[in-house]
């Protein structure tokens, strides 16, 4: 007898798969702790420390939305993309065009009301976004390039030129040799709603619109047909290229859009440093949200508590931030394994054997 | 002219390590996008066991260790757990420079040893060493890129000599045809994706340690990214992964020479050309049609014996 | 011949898929020096029995004794070294290897490539036992009939003494089938047990010495083949009494062209020419059969119908309009009915994570007005063909992948032939299926055919072909060598025309590469 059998599931019932999927978190949260411990710090203060700096006071709590925000919108173009298993890790420097798109705006165009103005930024970013998703997607498309790689490689262009900007060309006159663009008019930043800037509006609308996109258009549809069965899409007519450009222009332009909120309401200016690494959490995010985009707006708000009680613990019990970064990455180890199990009965025979006997 | 080879020499081993590293991983037929984060964690692990024993054989050590257990990871989930090999490749990218960025947060600024220092300092090869032009370039180097020499043509012999290559090729090409033959194609996989995992680890540990000998936040930057696209164009070739690590190589430090001969472009602009090229690298490999420069064609497939 | 040795006893065995019993307390017995057929509908469990044999699956229950000795393997590496050889349905090669690669694959002893010793024992092997393939040449240049001789010595160079062919003549010509008959007989003679699997009767009839029948799971009974009618044996399989002959009623006259393929040539993905001059008319109310050796350029002529791969040249008139070069979205829009069902369904004319409802819409969403979906009459679409087929799903919103193969068939089918389709393509419709399942869909053809549709049915198992079909076209190498008609040829004669009159295809193949 093998002392391990592996079937597939027929189906699984819904509160099992909730089981199996919380289960997943705690373990990796307690793999996470078993890290922090090795580390020399203590889970039992860690843990906690982190969901009071996130949620303990209403300041900490801004902060925590503040940052999924851009966690949000990010996700969702992701979602986009990868719905039709198009693996966009270029999220990073669609963003940043996005938001030099916008900056370009905000510091060359002069006098116009704020409306008229943010909206002028919103789309100067998306096209800036969608234009640099395009360029992948277009030799996808035509040629079969390998669209990881290309989309990666676009980000470092992106950090570099946006770097060559601020420590160039962009630079302000009046920053005294300090590398850094110019502060953008009033004009040209968000305003604010509860405390918070407008972005959390917008990004609850793109939850909306995605859902609908993805669910209930016949654009939607095609993604979703091309991801699962590019043959299939094939047999039935579909234009893959064009489907496949559409989409990326799509993603390109929400990643580009949390460039522009980031830029206008947050950074107030241009900064390479604005991305921040959001486009590759969203990744992860995006991936933990099986795809959908209801569930990236709970997703993310749980990865914003994370991220806000990583900088938290970091002032508050000195421990470094990229601790938060890694445990990002053993809650995907985790979340990703237990795809398995989902799928697949493991079965011990000779456990159950000696369970038997001892019965 | 003699001087900038030889320094293109030092600036692509760390991609000819990962290079090759990811081709070992992709022939058994998984594709590990996690290259940089394993580059990062060997860079890490390398100069941590170097700093604390002050020996570089052990700091060598512990970055291939380092790697071979990223890419263990790497294995367990995608072979045994059959998860998607592109999310946890990235994943594996994500936990590495968390990983590096905070075993490093103590080290950042800090030297290697001397000991290690002097250890990595160019030896010429004797009669090898004093071939006019070649040998300045590519035999006086370090210990560690004639290692690499020697990994390239170790890999080279096992791919194309062995009965262990020919297997390897087998599962990479047709798991189930490589499983009826009687290969154990789940251990071939789990040992190449360590092996390749501790190929890169080492990559990123000449980088830490020789390269750069200093500790310094995200010092991989990106190579890890240019082996991937680089495993493409050199099509699956240990020998062609040389010559693509080279020419990357000499793009990399492209722009200190260029203004050390007094023509001023900005770095920044310099900078973007590693990345440039391998754009329109992958562009021109995609063209190919031969069935010998074909990628395994399991590439990214899970394997399960009894999937119906 | 005495009192043969038993080599292979199989007692007891049982073996399930989740909640799919594949094999229920299932009994083989094999002696040396015979053939033994496991004969049994698609699903009996043939192939999972002879799995378990060849290390792939573990069975859940029940003894393997191999020469006598209780066995136990844990993959297919213990099985090859006791001796057990088997040669998958689909066959388990490297393409980018040579013949002598593949061969050596697996084999743990040496470190290095031993080239000129393992030449001379493949020779002395294929001198043996009458086989011929080249050690150098690589298997993606090989054909059909050669795979499988490579196949047939790989095993034998592992000292196989027990050989396992599944399905070896579902992709054969007549005169393949023929050889490979004699290459059994041969090593039968060597003292070898041969056990294979197939659903023909005829040639069960034909090679074997003993027969052991499953159905559903089960062992029915072994029975000595010269002490069997065939009647008996299909009550065995099938559970029932059946008549297996296919209602075939004449064509409609008079004969109506519908579509008229005119000096088609096509290029393949791999820039050879895939398909050459090639011209037929299919008529109104006629199934016109396509033949030939697997990759003969059936795949192309369907996909180029349907407007899915692009003609290098030639023309296609549906009622007297060339649609040469138009796409699907095209051909729809000019009001062209055309079905299509794709040799693999569930990777191109399925969605398999989708339900049926969605799978409909896949066909119908281009001609819903706006930018949303639509799903409610695809809903309607979709009970009335689970009624209408008598199709075994829990619902209307479960994933296809899940069903069985005849009733994913029968989604397809179903949508298909909804919209009344004037030319219907069928690929290899009923491969995998039943014997029930496969004649549900020869009569859904046949209902097609009487209400005036022109069917193209590409087939493999010629019998059927000849008992279905109006006319046969028969495809060699990407040409079209003769449109014959089923009742005044042989099957013997199409086989030949199928390989351009040769003995071996493989020469055949050769020259046009």
């Amino acid at each position: 007898m093998n002392w391990i059998s592996i079937s597939k599931r027929e189906d699984l019932p819904k509160n099992r798969e909730g089981v199996i999927r919380a289960a997943a978190v705690v373990l990796s949260i307690v793999c996470a702790g078993i890290v922090i411990w090795i580390l020399g710090y203590n889970p039992i203060q860690v843990f906690p420390s982190m969901v009071t700096g996130a949620l303990g006071s209403e300041i900490r709590l801004q902060q925590t939305i503040l940052k999924a925000i851009p966690l949000i919108v990010t996700s969702l173009g992701i979602l986009v993309a990868f719905k039709m298993k198009f693996w966009n890790i270029g999220g990073e420097g669609q963003i940043l065009m996005g938001a030099l798109a916008a900056s370009y705006i905000a510091l060359n165009v002069d006098g116009l009301p704020k409306p008229v103005m943010l909206l002028l930024m919103a789309i100067a970013a998306m096209v800036a976004g969608g234009i640099w998703a395009f360029i992948p997607a277009f030799f996808k498309a035509k040629m079969g390039v390998n669209e990881t790689i290309f989309t990666l490689m676009l980000n470092y262009i992106a950090i570099k030129y946006v770097t060559y900007l601020q420590y160039g060309p962009w630079k302000a006159p009046e920053s005294k040799g300090f590398p850094k663009v110019a502060n953008f008019e009033q004009n040209a930043i968000m305003p604010e709603l509860f405390g918070i800037h407008i972005g959390w509006i917008i990004a609850l609308v793109c939850v909306v619109v995605v859902y609908i996109f993805i669910n209930h258009t016949k654009k939607g549809f095609e993604i979703t047909v091309v991801g699962e069965s590019r043959e299939t899409a094939r047999y039935a007519g579909m234009n893959i290229s064009s489907i496949i450009i559409i989409a990326m222009l799509i993603s390109g332009g929400l990643c580009g859009l949390t460039g522009m909120i980031q830029a206008s309401a947050v950074e107030k200016t241009l900064s390479v440093n604005l991305s921040a690494g959001y486009g590759f959490t969203a990744i992860i995010t995006a991936w933990l949200s099986r795809l959908s985009a209801i569930a990236v707006l709970f997703v993310c708000i749980a990865f914003a508590i994370l991220l806000q009680g990583g900088t938290y613990i970091q002032i508050s019990m000195q421990i470094p931030a990229s601790v938060a970064d890694m445990i990002q990455g053993i809650i995907l180890f985790f979340v990703l394994g237990s795809e398995f199990f989902l799928q697949y009965r493991v079965n011990l025979p000779l456990w159950n054997q000696k369970v038997k006997e001892v019965a | 002219m003699e001087g900038f080879l030889a320094a293109t020499i030092v600036a692509s081993t760390p991609l000819l390590f990962a290079t090759v590293g990811e081709i070992v991983t992709e022939k058994s037929g998984l594709l590990n996008l996690g290259v940089e984060g394993l580059m990062l964690i060997g860079a890490i692990m390398g100069f941590v066991t170097a700093f604390a024993t002050g020996d570089p054989l052990l700091g060598v050590l512990g970055a291939a260790v380092a790697g071979a257990a990223g890419g263990l990871i790497f294995a367990f989930l995608t072979v045994s757990l059959r998860a998607n090999q592109v999310v946890t490749g990235l994943t594996l990218t994500i936990f590495g420079a968390g990983f590096a960025s905070f075993m490093g947060k103590t080290y950042v600024g800090l030297v290697v040893p001397k000991a290690v220092k002097s250890f990595f300092s160019p030896v010429s090869i004797p009669l090898l060493g004093d071939i006019p032009f070649i040998g300045p370039v590519f035999f006086q180097r370090d210990v560690f890129v004639y290692f690499g020499y020697l990994v390239v043509i170790l890999v080279t012999l096992y791919f194309y000599k062995t009965r262990a290559g020919l297997n390897l090729k087998a599962v990479g090409e047709s798991a189930a045809a490589a499983d009826a033959s009687g290969v154990n194609v789940t251990l071939y996989k789990y040992v190449h994706t360590c092996v390749g995992g501790a190929l890169c680890g080492l990559g990123g540990a000449y980088m830490s340690l020789v390269m750069m000998s200093v500790w310094q936040e995200n010092v991989v930057a990106g190579r890890g990214w240019i082996a991937v696209a680089l495993v493409i164009f050199a099509s699956w070739n240990p020998i062609k992964a040389f010559v693509g690590a080279f020419l990357f190589g000499g793009l990399s430090i492209l722009g200190f020479r260029l203004q050390s001969m007094g023509i001023h472009i900005s770095q920044y602009w310099v900078d973007m050309l590693p990345y440039a090229a391998t754009i329109v690298i992958i562009i021109l490999s995609s063209r190919k049609n031969r069935k010998e420069n074909q990628p395994p064609s399991d590439l990214g497939i899970p394997y399960f014996r009894e999937e119906r | 011949m005495g009192q043969p040795l038993k080599a292979i006893e199989m007692k007891g065995i049982s073996k399930a898929f989740g909640s799919v019993k594949a094999n229920e307390d299932v009994e083989l017995t094999v002696y040396n020096g015979e053939v033994h057929a496991l004969l049994g509908e698609n699903g009996a469990g043939k192939s999972t029995l002879v799995n378990m044999l060849s290390g792939i699956y573990h069975q859940d229950s029940g003894t393997v004794r191999v020469n006598g000795n209780e066995v136990r393997f844990s993959s297919p590496k213990d099985s090859i070294a006791i001796g057990i050889g088997m040669i998958h349905q689909h066959f388990k090669l490297v393409d980018v290897l040579t013949a002598k690669e593949n061969i050596l694959l697996g084999r743990s002893s040496g470190l290095f490539r031993n080239s000129k010793q393992l030449t001379k024992e493949i020779r002395a092997i294929s001198d043996r036992y009458g086989l011929d393939v080249d050690p150098d040449k690589k298997v993606y240049n090989m054909s059909v009939g050669e795979k499988q001789t490579l196949e047939i010595i790989k095993v034998l160079y592992r000292g196989a003494r027990i050989l396992i062919l599944d399905e070896p003549t579902a992709v054969l010509t007549p005169q393949e089938i023929k050889r490979l008959f004699r290459i059994i007989r041969n090593m039968k003679e060597q003292g070898c047990a041969v056990v294979i699997i197939t659903h023909k009767l005829n040639e069960v009839m034909e090679i074997s010495d003993r027969i052991t029948v499953l159905r559903r799971g089960r062992t029915i009974g072994t029975v000595d083949t010269d002490k069997v009618q065939v009647g008996s044996l299909i009550e065995m399989m099938v559970g029932k009494k059946v008549d297996l002959a296919i209602r075939k009623e004449p064509p409609a006259q008079p004969m109506r062209p519908l579509l008229e393929v005119d000096n088609l040539h096509v290029v393949g993905h791999d820039r050879k020419s895939a398909l050459a001059d090639i011209s037929f008319t299919l008529h109104e109310g006629e199934i016109l059969g396509v033949a030939g050796v697997a990759g003969s350029g059936q795949k192309e002529i369907c996909e180029t119908i349907a407007g899915l791969t692009k003609a290098e040249k030639g023309r296609i008139f549906f009622d007297g309009d060339n649609i040469i070069g138009k796409t699907p979205r095209e051909i729809i829009r000019l009001g062209i009915r055309m079905g299509f069902i794709p040799e693999d369904r569930l990777g191109m004319g399925l969605v398999g994570s989708m339900d049926i409802v969605h799978n409909l819409i896949l066909k119908d969403y281009q001609n819903q007005p706006g930018i949303f979906l639509k799903r409610g009459p695809c809903a309607e679409k979709a009970t009335a063909i689970v009624r209408r087929l008598d199709i075994n799903t829990p619902n209307i919103y479960y994933p296809v992948k899940k069903l069985s193969g005849g009733n994913i068939q029968k989604v397809l089918l179903g949508r298909e032939i909804d919209s009344d389709p004037r030319v219907l393509i069928t690929a290899y419709p009923v491969r995998g299926l039943d014997i029930g399942a496969s004649y549900k869909i020869y009569d859904l053809l046949n209902e097609q055919k009487s209400r005036g549709a022109g069917v193209l049915f590409i087939g493999e198992d010629l019998d059927v072909l000849m008992d279905l079909c109006d006319r046969i076209m028969v495809f060699c190498v990407g040409r079209v060598s003769g449109i014959v008609d089923p009742s005044k040829v042989t099957k013997e004669e199409i086989g030949l025309m199928m390989t351009g009159g040769k003995e071996d295809a493989a020469h055949e193949l050769d020259q046009h590469q």
